[in-house]
Order: C-alpha cells, then sequence, then structure tokens
C-alpha cells in the first residue's frame, strides 16, 4: 500500500490505538477475513468445544429444572434467592462495560474505543441475555413468566406497578431492546461490507438481508451519525439505570444487609467493575487468537485496566461505607449482619470478596502490571470471581440469618446450581464464539475513519 | 481471497456503451474523501441538484457540501421518547387507579414516584426505537434493489472507494457536458450507471 511511510502515531507520550501500517482496503480486508475467509487456530477449538460442551450442560440443566422444579438447587426458606439470582446480577453488571465503552466513551470522544466497542456491545448482548433467563428459571411456573407484562389478559389483572421487580422487567427488557439496537444499527455498514466482499453467493444474500440495501450515500451517513449518537446519549443514563433498579430489588426490601440507600451507585460501580473485567478476561485471549494485537493495543488494556481500578476503588469505598453506615444506624440487626459476614459461616466468602475486589486491584496501580497481558489477565479472572462472590455475600449472608434466630439456617449448592453457573457461562462463550466467527467483531467503518485521521487516506 | 482485486490499475477507457439507452446516471470514482468532498461541493455550486456521494465511512463535511444539513432524526426521537413515556405513565394511571385498584401497604391508588421506573425505560426504549427506525425509513432502507449497485466496481463503495453520482433526472444532467464535467473533478474514472 502506498501509504505504508505514515505509521507513527501523532501523540507520542501515549500508546498508539492503532499500530501497523493499515490502508481503507487492507483493514477492511484484515477485519472481514476473520469472518469470510474464517482463520483457523487451535485456540478456537479448544474454546469452541469446551463452550458447547458446557452449553449443552447448561441446556440439559434447564430441562431437569423444567421438569423437577426449582426444588434439585439448594435454596429453601430462609435462602429462597441464591445462584440464579446471583448469577443475574452478576451477568448483567457484565454487560454494563460494552454499553459504558460503546456509548459513554463515544460520548467522550475516546478513540480507543473505536477497535473495542462492538465486541464489548457483543458481550453486553450475550450477557444480558444470560441474566434476563436467570429470574426466569429461578419461576415457579416460568412458563408463565410473561405475566409480568402489561397486556389486557382475560383474568383481569394488571402488573403492580409498586414492585421492584415489575421494575425489573422494563429495566432488563428496554437494556437488551436498546443493546441490540444499538449493535445492529452500528453493524449495518459493517454488513454491507461482508456483502460486497464475499465471493460466495450464499453469504451475499444473507449479509445482504442483514445490511438493508445499505449504499453508503452522504445522507445515510448523516442520519447515522445523529442516530448513533442519539442512541449513545440514550444508552448512558440507560445503563445507569438498569443495575440501579436491579439494586432496587434488593434495598426496598427491608432484610438488613438488603435495605440500604447507597445500594444503587454501589451496584452500578461494581457492574463496571466487574464488566470491565470481562472484556479483559475475552479481548486478550481474542486479540491472540484473531491476531487482532495492532487493534486491541496494549492502549486499550491499558486503558481498560485503569477504568477497573477507578471502579475498583469505588466498590472498595462501598464495602467501607456499608460498615460504617450499620454501626452509625445503631440498628443491632444491621450491626449484626456486617459482624456475621465477617465472622460468621460465610466469613471465607466475604474475605474471599475482600482479597479478590480490594486488594488484588491495588496491584492495577503499577504500569509494569497493565502492560503485562497474562497478569492483567490473571488479574480480570480473580475479579470476576470476586464480584460473583459478592453479588453472593450480599443475596445469601443477609437471608441466611434475618431477624429471628430460630429461622436462620444455610444454603449449600447443589450439582444443579453449579451446572446452571457454569452452562451459563459456557453458553455466553459460544454465542461469543459465534458471533466472531459470522460478524465483524470489530468496527470496520469506524476503524476507516480511524486510519483516515492518521493519515492523509490516499490508497 | 479477494485480495486479487485489491487496487489493480483501472482501464481509464471506458467500456463501448449504447448510448442511447437510459441510465441512472455518471458516477465519478475517488481515492480520497478529501477529493470526494470537493467534489461534490463542485458539483453542488455548478447547480446540480441530484447528485450523490458514496463512503465507505462517515465523511466530515460530506453531507454539508451536498447541502444537506437538517435529517429529522433528533426530533422523531425526541417525540418518540415523549411518546414512549406519556404512554407508560398512563398506562399505570389507568391500570392501578381506573382498572384494577388494589391498597398496596396504605399508598395512594395514583402513587407516581412508584410509576417512574417503567416511565424512565420506557422513554429511553421510545427514544431509541425512534432513532432507529428514523434512522432506517428516511434512508429509504430496506431496499435492497438500487440502481446505482450496477455502478462498476461499486463494491469498493463499501471498502476504500469514495464516489459520486450525478443522477440522470437531474435537470441540468446532460451526458457528453456532465461527463466533461465530472472528469474536470480529477476522478480514477467516469463511467455511466446502467439502470
Amino acid at each position: 500500500m502506498a501509504g505504508a511511510a505514515v505509521t507513527r502515531n501523532v501523540d507520542e507520550s501515549r500508546l498508539p490505538v492503532l499500530t501497523g501500517a493499515y490502508s481503507y482496503a487492507s483493514i477492511s480486508d484484515k477485519i472481514s477475513d476473520i469472518v469470510l475467509v474464517r482463520p483457523s487456530h487451535w485456540g478456537f477449538y479448544v474454546a469452541f468445544a469446551l463452550c458447547t460442551a458446557l452449553t449443552l450442560l447448561f441446556a440439559g440443566a434447564i430441562a431437569y429444572l423444567f421438569y423437577e422444579g426449582v426444588g434439585i438447587w439448594g435454596i429453601d426458606i430462609p435462602v429462597a434467592w441464591a445462584f440464579a439470582i446471583t448469577n443475574f446480577v452478576w451477568w448483567v453488571g457484565i454487560g454494563h462495560a460494552g454499553t459504558f465503552i460503546s456509548a459513554f466513551l463515544l460520548l467522550l470522544r475516546q478513540k480507543w474505543r473505536t477497535s473495542v466497542n462492538r465486541f464489548a456491545e457483543a458481550m453486553t448482548i450475550f450477557a444480558v441475555a444470560m441474566a434476563g433467563l436467570m429470574p426466569i428459571l429461578h419461576l415457579g411456573r416460568p412458563w408463565f413468566f410473561y405475566w409480568l407484562v402489561p397486556y389486557p389478559d382475560i383474568m383481569n389483572v394488571w402488573p403492580q406497578w409498586r414492585s421492584p421487580l415489575v421494575w425489573d422487567i422494563f429495566a432488563i427488557g428496554t437494556y437488551i431492546i436498546v443493546s441490540i439496537v444499538f449493535w445492529y444499527m452500528g453493524l449495518i455498514p459493517d454488513l454491507a461490507t461482508l456483502r460486497d466482499r464475499a465471493e460466495h453467493r450464499g453469504k451475499q444474500i444473507v449479509y445482504g438481508i442483514f445490511a438493508l440495501g445499505w449504499r453508503g450515500e452522504a445522507r445515510q451517513w448523516h442520519r447515522f451519525d445523529t442516530a448513533y449518537l442519539l442512541l449513545a446519549g440514550l444508552a448512558t443514563p440507560l445503563v445507569i439505570s438498569v443495575h440501579s433498579v436491579v439494586s432496587l430489588d434488593f434495598s426496598i426490601g427491608n432484610t438488613p444487609g438488603w435495605h440500604s440507600t447507597i445500594f444503587p451507585p454501589y451496584f452500578v460501580a461494581g457492574a463496571l467493575f466487574s464488566g470491565f473485567a470481562m472484556a479483559l478476561t475475552i479481548s486478550i485471549p481474542l486479540r491472540a487468537i484473531f491476531g487482532l494485537r495492532d487493534f486491541i493495543t496494549s492502549r486499550h488494556l491499558d486503558n481498560i485496566a485503569k477504568i477497573m481500578l477507578v471502579c475498583g476503588l469505588l466498590v472498595a469505598y462501598s464495602y467501607a461505607i456499608e460498615i460504617f453506615m450499620a454501626f452509625y444506624s445503631g440498628d443491632r440487626f444491621e450491626e449484626y449482619m456486617v459482624i456475621n459476614r465477617m465472622t460468621g459461616p460465610y466469613a471465607p466468602v466475604y474475605w474471599a470478596v475482600v482479597a479478590c475486589n480490594v486488594v488484588v486491584p491495588q496491584a492495577l496501580w503499577f504500569k509494569r502490571v497493565r502492560l503485562s497481558t497474562l497478569t492483567l489477565f490473571a488479574i480480570s479472572i480473580v475479579v470476576n470471581v470476586g464480584m460473583w462472590l459478592e453479588r453472593f455475600m450480599i443475596i445469601v449472608t443477609s437471608l441466611h440469618r434475618d431477624f429471628l434466630p430460630s429461622s436462620w439456617d444455610m444454603f449449600y449448592p447443589t450439582f444443579w446450581d453449579w451446572a446452571i453457573l457454569l452452562g451459563s457461562l459456557g453458553m455466553f462463550g459460544w454465542l461469543f464464539l459465534m458471533f466472531v466467527r459470522f460478524l465483524p467483531a470489530i468496527s470496520i467503518s469506524e476503524m476507516r475513519k480511524l486510519v483516515r485521521e492518521r493519515r492523509d487516506g490516499e490508497t | 481471497m479477494p485480495g486479487a482485486r485489491i487496487d489493480t490499475p483501472r482501464d481509464a477507457r471506458d467500456p463501448p456503451v449504447d448510448h442511447a439507452a437510459p441510465i441512472h446516471g455518471l458516477i465519478a470514482e475517488f481515492a480520497t474523501d478529501a477529493a470526494l468532498v470537493e467534489a461534490a461541493r463542485r458539483a453542488t455550486a455548478e447547480g446540480y441538484r441530484n447528485v450523490d456521494a458514496y463512503a465507505p465511512f462517515s465523511v466530515p463535511g460530506l453531507s454539508d457540501a451536498l447541502g444537506f444539513r437538517r435529517d429529522r432524526v433528533a426530533p422523531l426521537t425526541l417525540l418518540g421518547g415523549l411518546l414512549g413515556g406519556a404512554g407508560i405513565y398512563a398506562l399505570q394511571w389507568y391500570t392501578a387507579v381506573i382498572d384494577y385498584p388494589i391498597n398496596s401497604g396504605g399508598r395512594p391508588l395514583h402513587s407516581w414516584p412508584a410509576f417512574i421506573p417503567a416511565t424512565f425505560e420506557c422513554t429511553i426504549l421510545g427514544a431509541a426505537l425512534a432513532a432507529f427506525f428514523a434512522f432506517v425509513l428516511l434512508s429509504g432502507l430496506p431496499k435492497l434493489r438500487h440502481p446505482i449497485f450496477n455502478a462498476a466496481e461499486f463494491d469498493l463503495a463499501t471498502r476504500n472507494r469514495f464516489f459520486l453520482c450525478v443522477e440522470a433526472v437531474d435537470p441540468r444532467f446532460d451526458r457528453p457536458a456532465t461527463r466533461a464535467f465530472l472528469q474536470s473533478l480529477r476522478p480514477l474514472s467516469v463511467s455511466e450507471v446502467p439502470l
């Protein structure tokens, strides 16, 4: 390509967001070939086999659950909410980082978002899909889940609008619809690229239909830009509201450990924390397997790690405030809840949460850690585990010992609890691998724009 | 490998064409976005109205050069948001106060603070759907068949080439004159777009 001369980053003090010499053509080909030519890598097949096996486990666990009922899980009174709700809160939170990257960073004109936003949005959609399944699986009669939706039914009943569970279905429903719309809209120009580059008739037709006949006309781009910016502006408050509403599921109840005004910001910070951890967990193997190190550079990993550090500090602050408020309130049930978390039967969970979410992320203060891919990957796994345990701690330790000692009891997960958790992880991974195989994992049209901004654009 | 057709030097001469056959327009191909913006600006200045520019990414200033500024997406988004929010609030009020009144913990039937979360979510939902459909429908999509796809090399419009098309319906359109004008913009090539 003619423009090979210009590869240097403009701002030398920072790591580049795009390395290598790319032209409009070569960057289009490089990204679309992942889908059209499908380079094979043993890592893909190993991951695919593992995820498929876990997806089958998930299907089996769901089938048995529908046959037998929620009694196959370890839940009972007083701990009637456990793994499924923990998974739900955790998965919704993971989705938040994707929206944060694609919407919030767009509003802030952060150029580094360009090469990570597409797969971060995909991560959001698949994570929210997994989250949405969990409360439905938890229903005694899951086939009636649509009763939460307001529609004129023959029973003449309407949803109870004062219940956070109804707010929840509105929040999650809106979140998944808006996430899909945002994601699909960004995909339209790239689907047109695939349509025009595919050599196989079937692919041309399928990509062509989904590209809606996109022509790249100036007026179409103009409307595209306006609508995309508006969607980003709408998705930003939405993402804050979603985990706030999820937290209200708990804080509206009067259970000690749940009934707290700090919950909405506390949950949102935790959501971003776990979401950015998952973004690292995904992007590090993704760029290795598909050779995307030029697009997902150390700059991206460094920035994601920095945001993770900030969110982690907010989460740590929330833990401290939770303890402080319990004692400041003078409420003996609140005080006992904190002491029970630290020293009771679930104390190992509490201290694991502190270790994973407060202690380990402090390593991210060091640039050397942020630039070491393996260390970052390890920290991201630790934070993912820590955030799952945090959700578990909030839900289970609050329920298992409430006001009346005679009703105290323990929760122990069964095989089926673990099957649902691991199965949902497998299915999330499986959907993500399918996505990488069939759709461009990086926004091609935005990468062309990035190329343009770095060079004079002659091809 | 599709790579075979990357940047092959293009034959400047046009293939033999039937000059009597009706065409969609004349299209000029450019290598850079700056050339396309300049071409669009000059075509508009020349008095052409039915001009379209095609680019593989959103080129700043391109729609401006074509005289296209207001796209009506934003007002429609606002309308969608207002409809979504007002609609769900009205539904909550009607069901909770009129059709299915339930005393929930002594709260008033019209307990508006509790109605806010669903109202907020549906405002966002209505606005987002309106923004998306305004973009799709105002852009004339979905439209899988369009004469512009007949243009030579037009598959590169989604890869690395920039096109300017003067449509035959333009009142000032005249095959030889328009072709000469497009040639004066120093494009990579000028060709006819069959209907």
